[in-house]
Parts: structure tokens; sequence; C-alpha cells
């Protein structure tokens, strides 16, 4: 699904990702976690197409295509989905606006026919019962007024009506009490399938007690330095970041 | 030289020429302000970047070559005012080309008893007195030689008189079409809008250019409110490239009357607004909104003033602009509070979004306040479409152009959300999106 090769980012001449690999499955959850500044968001936003992220070398393979090249509104067609740390508030743009144009767009992108208003509704509908979201967020403006966890089930709802093949959730727990975490949560492991695979950043263990990771990755000085299974997760819970020696080679579990 | 001299001049002679038979002539109180205004016009003569108030706007365009007053009878097709009806409006609506009230265009058929809805110059015609003596009164000092001019060719254009305590179901629409006489007219409507007290009615003034013959449409309307009146007032200016528009709002509100005062522009016309409004009594409240586009080469300019001349009366104020291609705005908008208006309640703001680097924006915030007991906010920001934002709508799919439209038009819909009816509402958010997407177009072609 995502292969990531030898990946070296610099933000503002900054090196940020210094040689980064990851082999995502179809399928497959893996959590990237790491100390805050390990580059964690910067990997991210390289794979969503955000600007002001150089990528000095390596390669990014979604699908056997080439990530890098396409433009952001493409991967998100092509079925890439950020779900955002800080999702931003639009005022006087609808959810239901927003989510009608990205849909139809990435329907048209695959040659598909736009869905009518009727199918469009019962589509959304039936995905604001997946996290718990009442119709009247539908004809808000996006994200605004929102709280914090609404925000965050506002990105899963989102996802849930694009059904990306990848999604790549930014520290979507941070910020989220226990019951927001179990409905985004919840959200997430409805959305797991075959084809589709998922990228959890996360600074905590915390959410992983909920969503079940495939492989465990740790990140650090802008590389993978330690892979695992979910134990890997429960090891740092335990004992923190301190004992991984950064640098370490690459995935040793 | 003198303004005799100068671009006045024409004006001048031309109103001389026809004062004898412009409607009611020989009634002394009209001869009176006619021949003032004419006097103020001829000594001021039209304004220059000099004065102040124009800094910022050269009428250049306009004194390139003169335009000659249009005379009464000319028309405006049935086809183009259907044309130009506003989809799902149920309004009554009187037309009106080039400043003359078009009787067999318009629709006043159904209206309640104690609702006067006319053409000025007929109403001048029939009982003068009455007319005579308001008008003029919610302008009070001429503001310059444009408002002068109007003034000393007063003489048609729309009478809207509510009696009190009637509450009108559908809006008024006074439709103005420019042009209808061919190249190089000049129209001069003058409206009067009279709401006796405890009325309630909602009055849409629409600007429209006939063809792309250049005209200039010097347009003034003057709204008086009784005591706990209620006016819900859109002016939209939707005119082509060669037309020039000069747009005068002059409102006076007594006790807790409240007027709600919305101007969009769209279009490509060159455009300025005189909008000024006095709060006359206790607990008056205005709410002077505008939207403006300015983009190819138009000019928009927005100058309004609020006199809190009571205690305890509120005024709400906020213009948006979105600019682009060369398009240059001005807003100036001055707040006073004169000494006693204890109480007053105010907020203005002026937001701009500025889509390209040779777009130019002038804006002028302007607080004077006189009493000490008062809350006022202003304030005025110019800036670009969020970074953010635009990467959140493309990170759904959404390409760059949509997103940015979306955003663009997100920023106009505050103002239009005010809007009332909803039909008005809908017409006006198609109107402004369908000039964000030409002018994308435009800045996409080869």
């Amino acid at each position: 699904m995502l292969k990531i090769s030898d990946l070296k980012v610099t933000v503002d001449g900054k090196a940020i990702l210094n040689g980064l690999d990851l082999d995502v499955g179809p399928g497959e959850v893996h959590a990237i976690m790491g100390p805050n500044g390990s580059g964690k968001s910067t990997l991210a936003n390289v794979i969503a197409g955000r600007d002001g992220y150089e990528v000095t070398s390596g390669s990014v393979a979604f699908m056997g295509n080439d990530l890098l090249s396409m433009a952001p509104e493409n991967r998100a067609r092509e079925g890439v989905f950020l779900a955002f740390q800080y999702p931003v508030e639009i005022p006087g743009v609808a959810n239901i606006a927003l989510l009608k144009e990205g849909l139809n767009a990435a329907r048209r992108h695959r040659g598909e026919p736009e869905l009518d208003a009727l199918d469009f509704l019962k589509l959304v509908r039936e995905k604001l019962r997946l996290v718990e979201m009442k119709e009247e967020f539908l004809y808000r403006s996006v994200n605004e007024g929102f709280s914090g966890g609404e925000k965050k089930r506002n990105e899963i709802f989102q996802m849930a009506v694009l059904e990306p093949r990848l999604a790549v959730l930014d520290e979507t727990d941070s910020g989220l009490d226990i019951d927001a975490l179990k409905i985004v949560a919840g959200g997430v492991n409805a959305l797991r399938s075959e084809e589709r695979s998922v990228i959890l950043v996360t600074h905590y263990q915390r959410l992983l007690d909920y969503i079940v990771p495939d492989r465990v990755h740790v990140l650090a000085g802008g590389r993978i330095v330690r892979s695992g299974d979910k134990q890997l997760a429960r090891d740092l819970e335990e004992r923190g970041y301190g004992w991984i020696d950064s640098s370490a080679g690459a995935a040793t579990a | 030289m003198s303004a005799m001299e100068g671009h006045a001049a024409p004006y001048v002679e031309a109103q001389q020429g026809q004062a004898g038979e412009l409607p009611a002539a020989g009634i002394a109180a009209l001869d009176r302000s006619r021949a003032k205004a004419l006097e103020a016009l001829g000594e001021r003569g039209l304004p220059s970047q000099r004065d102040e108030d124009w800094k910022y706007t050269s009428i250049k365009p306009i004194t390139r070559s003169r335009f000659s007053p249009a005379a009464p009878g000319t028309d405006c097709p049935e086809d183009f005012v259907a044309a130009a009806a506003i989809e799902n409006l149920d309004a009554w609506q009187l037309v009106f080309a080039d400043g003359f009230y078009l009787p067999p265009r318009s629709k006043t058929n159904g209206l309640p008893e104690g609702v006067r809805v006319a053409g000025l110059a007929d109403a001048l015609t029939q009982n003068p007195q009455p007319i005579a003596d308001r008008l003029g009164s919610a302008m009070g000092e001429i503001p310059h030689g444009f408002a002068a001019m109007n003034s000393a060719f007063v003489g048609d254009g729309a009478l809207v008189e509510i009696a009190p305590g009637v509450q009108l179901e559908k809006p008024i629409e006074l439709l103005f079409v420019s042009g209808c006489s061919g190249e190089g007219f000049l129209s001069l409507p003058r409206n009067l809008v009279i709401l006796g007290e405890g009325s309630q009615a909602s009055v849409i003034e629409r600007h429209l250019s006939f063809s792309q013959e250049r005209s200039l449409s010097n347009s003034l309307t003057e709204i008086i409110l009784e005591k706990a009146a209620a006016l819900d007032f859109c002016c939209v200016q939707d005119q082509a490239e060669r037309t020039f528009h000069v747009g005068g709002l002059f409102a006076r509100l007594a006790q807790s009357a409240k007027l709600k005062a919305t101007t969009v522009t769209v279009g490509r016309a060159w455009v300025r607004n005189d909008a000024r409004v006095n709060l006359d009594a206790e607990r008056a409240l205005v709410s002077l909104d505008g939207a403006y586009l300015a983009f190819g080469r138009s000019h928009v300019d927005n100058h309004t003033h609020i006199s809190h001349n009571a205690p305890e009366c509120t005024s709400r104020e906020c213009y948006k602009g979105v600019l682009g291609d060369r398009g240059h705005a001005v807003f100036h908008g001055r707040i006073v509070v004169q000494p006693g208006a204890q109480q007053t309640d105010s907020e203005q703001s002026n937001q701009n979004l500025l889509l390209s680097a040779n777009a130019e924006i002038d804006t002028k915030p302007q607080l004077e306040i006189y009493a000490d007991d008062v809350k006022c906010a202003h304030g005025a920001t110019v800036g670009q479409l969020d970074e953010a934002a635009l990467f959140y709508l493309v990170s759904r799919g959404v390409d760059r152009e949509t997103a940015r439209r979306m955003l663009t038009q997100a920023f106009a819909a505050e103002v239009l959300e005010g809007v009332e009816p909803p039909a008005l509402q809908t017409y006006l958010a198609s109107r402004v999106s369908g000039q964000l997407s030409s002018a994308a177009a435009q800045v996409s072609a080869p």
C-alpha cells in the first residue's frame, strides 16, 4: 500500500526526517510513536502533501505510484486521508458542502458518476451514526466553534465518508477524554478492512488499547529506530522513550 | 479656474435649461431647494482628490466626457425586465429607465391600505407641498457636488410611504436600469422612503445596466423612519464596466426606529457610495453592512458616516470586500458620538480579502467620541486567503481553484447571510459566486 524508502525531509533548511523507511501493507494498522520533535507530524504532512516540507531524498510509493509527484488533491482522490492534529476552523463553508465537493471530486477522478443529493445525504447520515454526531453538524461551518473532541470526531466522520485506502491519523487522540477517545477508536475500528491501511501517529500508548495495531514503530531523530508488535507500545508506556537509543539501527524486533 | 468653468459647468447649464420644466416647478419650496443645490454645484464643483473625502477616488473617468441628462419617455424593454427578475422573489416592483418611472413595466397591484408607492414626479405633480417639505431632510447638509447635482435636478424616482402601524408582508423592489437612452446619458433618480410610527417594510433598491453603453447613474435615496418604525433595506449594485454609479443613502431615525441597510456591490462598474445615518432619538438602532467585489479594473468606494445624536442608540457596521486583478476599493467609515449621546453602543469593522498583488484597498475606520459613557469598537483588516484552510480543503480532494472560491465566498457570506428574504439572499450569493468564477476563469485563461 505505502512504501517509504530512505526519506529525508527538511523544514526551513533544518533536517527533520533523516532516512526513514516504512512499509505498510494492505489492511494493516501501524502505529508511529516517538517523543516530541521526532518528526511524527512531519511524516504525516509529507504524505498528505502540505507545502513547506522539502523532500531532499528518498521516495514514497502509494499503490505503486510516486506519491510525492502528485498534487495534494490528487493524493486525496487516490485515497490518501490525513486526520489533522489541529483541524482548521473554516467559517462560512458548511461541513456538508466540503464533503460533497471532496467526495464527488474523488468519484470524477475514478470515472464514476457524482452522487445525487439524495444518495449523498443517505451516505452521510449513515456515517454520522458511526461517530455519534448529530445531523446538525452537517450544516455547521467546518469545525467552527466545535469542541476539541468534536473536531476530532469530525475528522473521523470525514474519513468515513471519503473511504480512503490509507488513513493517516495525526495525534487524533490528543486532547480527547476517555468517552471521545472510545467513539473515535470505534469509528476507526469500524472502518478497518482488508483494503484499508491506517497509520496512527501518537505520543501515547492509550489509543492503542482501543485500536490494536499490527506494527508499532518508534521514531526518533528523524528515523525509525525500533519496530515491533503492540508489546513495544506497552514497553514504551512503562519505560518512556529514554531507553531507546536513537543512534541504534533500524528495526530490531 | 473656478468650478463654474470646470467639470460641473455643463450640468449647471443643463439644469438652467430645464429648471422650468422640472416636476412641480413654480412651487416655492422646491424652486428654492433646487436653486440652492444648483448654487452648491456651481460653487463647489464636482469633487476632486484634493477633497479629503475623495482622496482615493478620482472622478477623471467620469469627467473625461460629459453626460447629458436623460429625458422622460425612455423605455426599458419588457424582456430585459423579465430576464432581470430575481428568481422566487415575491415583491411589488417599480421599474425605472434612466431614472424615470415606467408604470407599464411595474407591478404595484394589491398594495395594502396605507401604503403609497409611486413615481416621485407623479407624486410631486399631484401634491407637491408635503413632498417638498421632506425632500432633503434626511440628507441635511449637501455632502458633495454629485449630491448637489441630484438635488438641483430633483424630479423623478420612487416615493414609498408607509402609514403608521402598517406592516408590509412583501418587499418593494425599486429596479433602476441605466443606459436605456443610449451612449453618454446621465440618470438622476431621487428616492424618498418614509415609514410612519410603528410601521414595518422591506425595500430593495437594485441598479443594473441596460447595455455596455457609457452611462452615469447619480442616485440618491432618503430614508425617514418615525418612532419604532423598522426598515429592511438592501441596495444591489450590479452594473456593467462602462457604468459610473454615485449612490447616496441618507437616513434619519427617530426613537426606537430600526434600520438594517445592506449594500452589495457586484458587477464591474465604477462605484462611489455615500451612506449617512443619523440616530436622532433614544434607542434607535442601525445595522449598516456592505459586501463589495472589485475585479478587473473596477473601483468601489464606500464612505459611511453614522452619527449618534441621542443616548442609548446602537450601531453595527460590517463591510467586507474581495479584491482581485487590478480592482481598487476604498472604505472610509466614520462613527461620531455626539455630546450627550451616552450609553452609545457601536461596533464597526471593515475586512478585506486581497486575491491579487495588483489590487488595492484604502481603508480608514474613524471613531470620534464626544461622550464619556460609551461602548465603541472598530477595526479594519486586509488579508489573503488562509493557507491552512486552503490546504484543509485540498486535502479532502477539492481542487485548488474550487477551494479558493469556496473560501472567498465564505468570506463574503457573513454579510449576505443577514439579507432577507431568502430569495434575495440566494440571488446575491449566486451573483457573488458567478463573478468569482468568471474572475477565476479570466485569471487561468492564457
